[in-house]
């Protein structure tokens, strides 16, 4: 580099610009936060859903599967899974069927633990599956395959 | 009483890097399970479920990083500051408390189900498990801030007695930057829209942000020491780079921002800041090059230089290159959350952070030892063959991971409904390249087992160097 561009200078970019930007991150945020309430539809979030997320949380269930695309990659996407399964009309249904039918035992395939969750647990957690597939994500994913 | 050492102090920064090294074996170890159970669905079920081993193949390397990082600011500082350390006892006690901690949450993990876990250490007083990397019980978070405060106290009053370089500031920007950015990991409200938004203040600002600080800082060190440049010269360089890493990395946080609740705008801020964000990486590996390339003086220690111009290139190509292949909001749409953010996941963790502790670890260990400025040639051999070994692995374990990931967004993303194959069958149909990946990492297994022999061998003494000629 040229002796015109000194360490000082150098200095300047790192300090002023990370604090202008760590400002600047900041103001998104605040304004984010102003926003998301139109998007999460927060006003539902019920007991059951606030439940839900809490038992989905203790039985670890990010470590196989992704909610809306983050998590691990190794089962299904759930961010939509209520539609995927059946919707307003037969979602928890086949959601109670569904956890208690683990493990599968198929031979070779991927296997999902059993939780032993209650039928309450089972529902509160279906109501966050619900809650969550309802939050306005830009369209995502692309379709219902997740 | 050390002679390698110019500060006797220094000599607490080897217990971190020995115990970092043998979580990262353990690291690698359930790496292979996970992989196994890719293709074989039920290997090792129910005993180690995929969950559970993929909780602790990530949490130690958040860990062993963090050890390596902690070693690296223990060896570097007392010398960069040019008096010994604050108190080399609180760095033992330190060293203790987090190891056993360590320790007991990976057994907790592997011996009881995560929710017995989260019963037992009260998670319901203050729940912040069950989130991705995030997983540890609350009372290991707790001793996490803990460890976390103690170093930080004794690295900068070791700072504030002695010199503060660039180098020094630096890297303790970037620890004070990881300590306050993990105070978010207890922030878990009950909206999950609010709770990502701000659980990516912990990851991505951790691993795109104050992380590259560190890398810079250790990385700078290391050139310094091996090349004889001038000072001035690597640190104009070094805040021009970490400059340039916030930057771009801190709106960079936007590209997680797409497709989890927030408002649209993050679709550009996301892709036109964090389509910026290789070029410090490209920044470091040209200087790194230049800098080896202008060097003052031959550094015996071969293997720390070939480490040091390693986690350059590799950290453009991981985070850089692979981080840029699906960053922009329309790739992404089709992108997130497939194997491609697995291929860069791997590249980029091992390019800038597993190549950096190893870097200064390459350099100090020999000093730690007493041994000298370098290991013997032989040992270094041993050390530069498990570099390509496993370099070469991750290089191919990216390759085989976007593979599957095209392959994936081809048959499950693209497709319209009714078209698109499920999760389940695409993963059948990309099987292939689980299977590859998993042979791959067999190879990178031996090069972790050549890297760990290196340690072991010293010179081949004369007396058997003269049997060997007389026989043959």
């Amino acid at each position: 580099m040229s002796d015109r561009f000194t360490k000082g200078m150098a200095r300047n970019i790192y300090y002023g610009g990370s604090a202008f930007f760590v400002l600047l991150f900041l103001a998104l945020t605040f304004h984010t936060t102003r926003e998301l309430p139109q998007r999460d539809h927060r006003e539902n979030l019920t007991e059951a859903v606030a439940n839900g997320k809490l038992i989905w949380e203790e039985n670890n269930c990010i470590g196989c599967h992704t909610l809306l695309g983050e998590g691990a990659y190794y089962a299904p996407e759930l961010g939509n899974v209520f539609y995927r399964r059946g919707g307003e009309d037969s979602f928890k249904a086949f959601f109670q069927g569904w956890m208690k039918a683990q493990p599968l035992n198929i031979p070779g395939r991927r296997q999902m633990p059993q939780f032993n969750l209650s039928d309450q647990e089972i529902d509160d957690l279906a109501e966050f599956l619900e809650w969550t597939s309802k939050i306005e994500v830009n369209d995502w994913p692309p379709n219902q395959e997740g | 009483m050390l002679h390698t050492l110019k500060f006797q102090s220094q000599a607490v920064a080897k217990p971190y890097f020995i115990f970092a090294l043998i979580l990262f074996a353990g690291q690698v170890l359930f790496g292979s399970i996970l992989g196994l159970q890719y293709v074989i669905g039920d290997f090792l079920f129910p005993a180690i479920p995929f969950n559970v081993a993929r909780m602790v193949h990530t949490n130690l390397l958040i860990v062993w990083l963090l050890f390596g990082f902690m070693g690296a600011a223990y060896y570097l500082v007392p010398e960069e500051s040019d008096v010994e350390l604050h108190s080399p006892k609180l760095a033992m006690w330190l060293f203790w408390i987090f190891a056993i901690a360590g320790v007991l949450t990976i057994l907790g993990y592997l011996m009881v189900p995560y929710a017995s876990l989260a019963k037992l250490t009260g998670n319901r007083l203050l729940p912040t498990m069950g989130r991705e990397f995030l997983e540890q019980p609350t009372v290991t978070k707790i001793g996490i801030v803990i460890v976390a405060l103690g170093f930080l106290y004794n690295i900068g009053m070791t700072i504030l007695k002695g010199r503060k370089t660039v180098i020094n500031m630096i890297l303790m920007t970037g620890l004070i930057g990881l300590a306050v950015m993990f105070l978010f990991s207890f922030y878990n409200p009950e909206n999950l829209a609010l709770d990502k938004y701000f659980w990516w203040w912990v990851v991505h600002l951790w691993v795109e942000g104050v992380w590259e600080l560190i890398m810079g800082a250790i990385l700078a060190y290391v050139l310094i020491k091996i090349t004889g440049i001038d000072r001035e010269v690597v640190e104009k360089w070094l805040y021009v780079i970490v400059g340039m890493a916030l930057i771009t990395g801190i709106i960079g946080t936007g590209h997680h921002y797409y497709w989890i609740g927030p408002p649209p705008y993050w679709k550009w801020l996301g892709s036109v800041f964090s389509a910026l964000e290789p070029l410090p990486f490209f920044a470091m590996t040209l200087f790194a090059f230049n800098i080896v390339n202008k060097r003052r003086r031959e550094h015996p220690n071969k293997a720390a230089t070939l480490w040091a111009l390693g986690t350059a290139l590799v950290a453009f190509l991981g985070a850089g290159v692979w981080g840029f292949l699906h960053t922009l909001a329309p790739v992404n749409y089709y992108t997130h959350g497939t194997q491609i953010t697995a291929a860069h996941g791997h590249l980029a963790f091992y390019g800038a952070y597993v190549m950096i502790v190893l870097t200064i670890i390459s350099y100090s260990m020999p000093k730690l030892r007493g041994i000298g400025e370098s290991n013997s040639n032989r040992a270094q051999i041993y050390e530069m063959w498990g570099f390509w070994l496993m370099t070469l692995a991750m290089i191919f374990i990216t390759l085989f991971l976007t593979g599957a990931g095209i392959l994936q967004v081809w048959l499950q993303r693209l497709p319209e409904d009714g078209q698109a194959l499920s999760f389940m069958q695409t993963q059948d149909q990309i099987a292939i390249f689980y299977w590859l990946r998993s042979i791959t990492g067999g190879v990178f297994l031996i090069g972790v087992a050549t890297y760990f022999v290196s340690f072991f061998v010293g010179e081949k003494s004369e007396v058997t160097e003269v049997a060997v000629a007389a026989n043959s």
